[in-house]
């Protein structure tokens, strides 16, 4: 039950950005050059969307001005870039609901209760909020959230159970190595003795199994046995046969795929899963909320990150003419306007 | 041009004439064969091009690099002749290969 006596955190800003990608990232250096504070939102941990989280060592060579840049090497330049403007960040937080108001502002909440209000909201969701992929083992749903969750959210719901962890990287190592004191008994599966995981894990990792503090089996889990969501056992296909391993939690790590998400429920129009917006202010159906980059479509469009930036340039005009209607807008360039220069401060 | 037999899931099987150089994902795609996702786009990056490859040719086809090893640690069903299909490169010697499509791509 959510505690009404409570009045949630409210976080008031200009311009509310979902999704903290490259064009959410720049979309805050063209609105800071309108004057408009942004505070962005998004469900990974980190800054950069798609170049963070799935090819951050990978070279792009589509940037102008940029004959070759990895994409990690990218967002670092985006985040010095928009330095300036004082850009406020909440990660870890999917924007799960977004309402209009009567005046004309937003009011967003995230999974989990807080509140965001603005005056304009810009959706950079790219491909989606990034989520964990769920293995395809048979009925895992039923368990789901009772028996089987993708995150550790807080370590003392796991105390006194037994564990079954499965993957290869960072997340199941280190969540094996935090848990272990705290539960009854861990199990780690994994596919291969191999893993992607930073060694000095996985050695300790091996050095407990040694101690028989914890077990590891080479397989992959195949079936779950148990009742109404709650879980007694796993079966676990390994290069020796099967074996059941007793366990009443899984925690499944294998990686994030990207899911449209709570966006759909916002009642905007939506096209095969993309926001329709209009090549001039790339709005969406409701005046004031802004999509650009991968999330949006129009005549034309391209998925890339330079066309993006072009989409948050002209975006930017439009959201302030959406929230100042009365202001005139001057056009200006970075190189010779003092006033632009005294906002990034050089000048 | 290298002949590529790609089997479905369902059993369909995909004769397509493939240009060397090219990948076997980039095949499945442009033929529309059900089940190969390639959400990255072939960058080795999503596991979403799973095949498993014929036991005749996993010998040709040779073993996945170990970044690719490394992806397919987020693919299901992971078998020995399991291989990303955004990484296998159509050349004169594949000429006939058979890949077949997993139930799941997750
Ligand atoms: C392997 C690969 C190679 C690529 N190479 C190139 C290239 O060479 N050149 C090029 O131009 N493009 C390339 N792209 C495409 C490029 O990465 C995308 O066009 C770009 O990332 C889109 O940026 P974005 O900011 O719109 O969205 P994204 O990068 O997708 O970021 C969106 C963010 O929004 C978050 N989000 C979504 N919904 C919510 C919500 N409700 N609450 C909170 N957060 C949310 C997501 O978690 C995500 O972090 C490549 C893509 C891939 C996968
Ligand atoms: S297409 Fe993504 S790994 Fe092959």
């Amino acid at each position: 039950m959510p505690d009404v006596t409570k009045t949630p955190d409210v976080t008031k800003t200009d311009v509310l950005i979902v999704g903290a990608g490259p064009v959410g990232l720049f979309a805050v250096f063209e609105l800071g050059l309108l004057d408009l504070k942004c505070h962005l939102v998004d469900i990974l941990d980190r800054p950069g969307g798609q170049c963070a989280e799935l090819y951050p060592e990978k070279p792009i060579y589509d940037i102008p001005g940029w004959p070759l840049i990895t994409a990690q090497g990218l967002v670092g330049r985006l985040m010095e870039q928009i330095e300036p403007f004082q850009p406020q960040f909440t990660f870890n937080r999917m924007i799960s609901a977004l309402e209009k108001r009567e005046d004309g502002s937003f009011r967003a909440t995230t999974d989990e209760g807080e509140v965001f209000e603005a005056k304009a909201v810009v959706i950079a969701a790219g491909g989606g909020s990034f989520q964990p992929k769920r293995p395809p083992i048979p009925g895992i749903e039923a368990y789901e959230g009772k028996s089987v969750f993708y995150a550790v959210r807080r370590m003392e719901d796991f105390r006194g159970e037994d564990l079954l962890i499965v993957g290869g990287g960072d997340s199941a190592l280190d969540w094996t190595l935090n848990l272990q004191p705290v539960a009854r008994s861990v199990a780690l599966v994994h596919r291969r003795a191999e893993f992607r995981a930073s060694p000095d894990s996985v050695n300790k990792m091996f050095g407990l199994h040694e101690e028989e503090k914890l077990r590891f089996q080479i397989g992959q889990v195949t079936a779950l046995a148990g009742e109404s969501g709650v879980l007694r056992s796993a079966t676990v296909k390994g290069p020796h046969g099967e074996v059941d391993i007793p366990c009443t939690r899984l925690l499944p790590f294998f990686g994030l795929t990207m899911k449209l998400g709570p966006i759909a429920q916002w009642g905007l129009n939506l096209h095969e899963n993309l926001i329709p917006v209009d090549t001039e202010k790339f709005q969406s159906s409701e005046p004031g909320i802004f999509a650009i980059g991968d999330i949006n479509t129009y005549p034309g469009k391209l998925k890339l990150i330079l066309s993006g930036f072009h989409e948050a340039a002209l975006m930017a005009q439009a959201a302030k003419h959406y929230i100042s209607p009365a202001e005139r807008i001057v056009f200006q360039y970075t190189t010779s306007s003092t006033s632009l220069q005294k906002k990034l401060g050089v000048a | 041009m290298t002949k590529l037999h790609i089997i479905a899931f369902d059993g369909t099987a995909y004769d397509i004439d493939a240009e060397n150089g090219s990948t076997v994902m980039e095949n499945a795609i442009r033929n529309s064969v059900p089940g190969i996702e390639a959400e990255c786009g072939g960058a080795c990056a999503c596991a979403t091009c799973h095949v498993y490859v014929d036991d005749a040719w996993t010998g040709v086809v040779g073993e996945p690099e170990s970044m690719e090893e490394d992806m397919l640690d987020f693919a299901f069903d992971v078998r020995p002749n399991s291989r990303l299909s955004c990484q296998i490169k159509v050349r004169d010697e594949l000429d006939g290969l058979i890949v077949r499509v997993p139930e799941h791509q997750g």
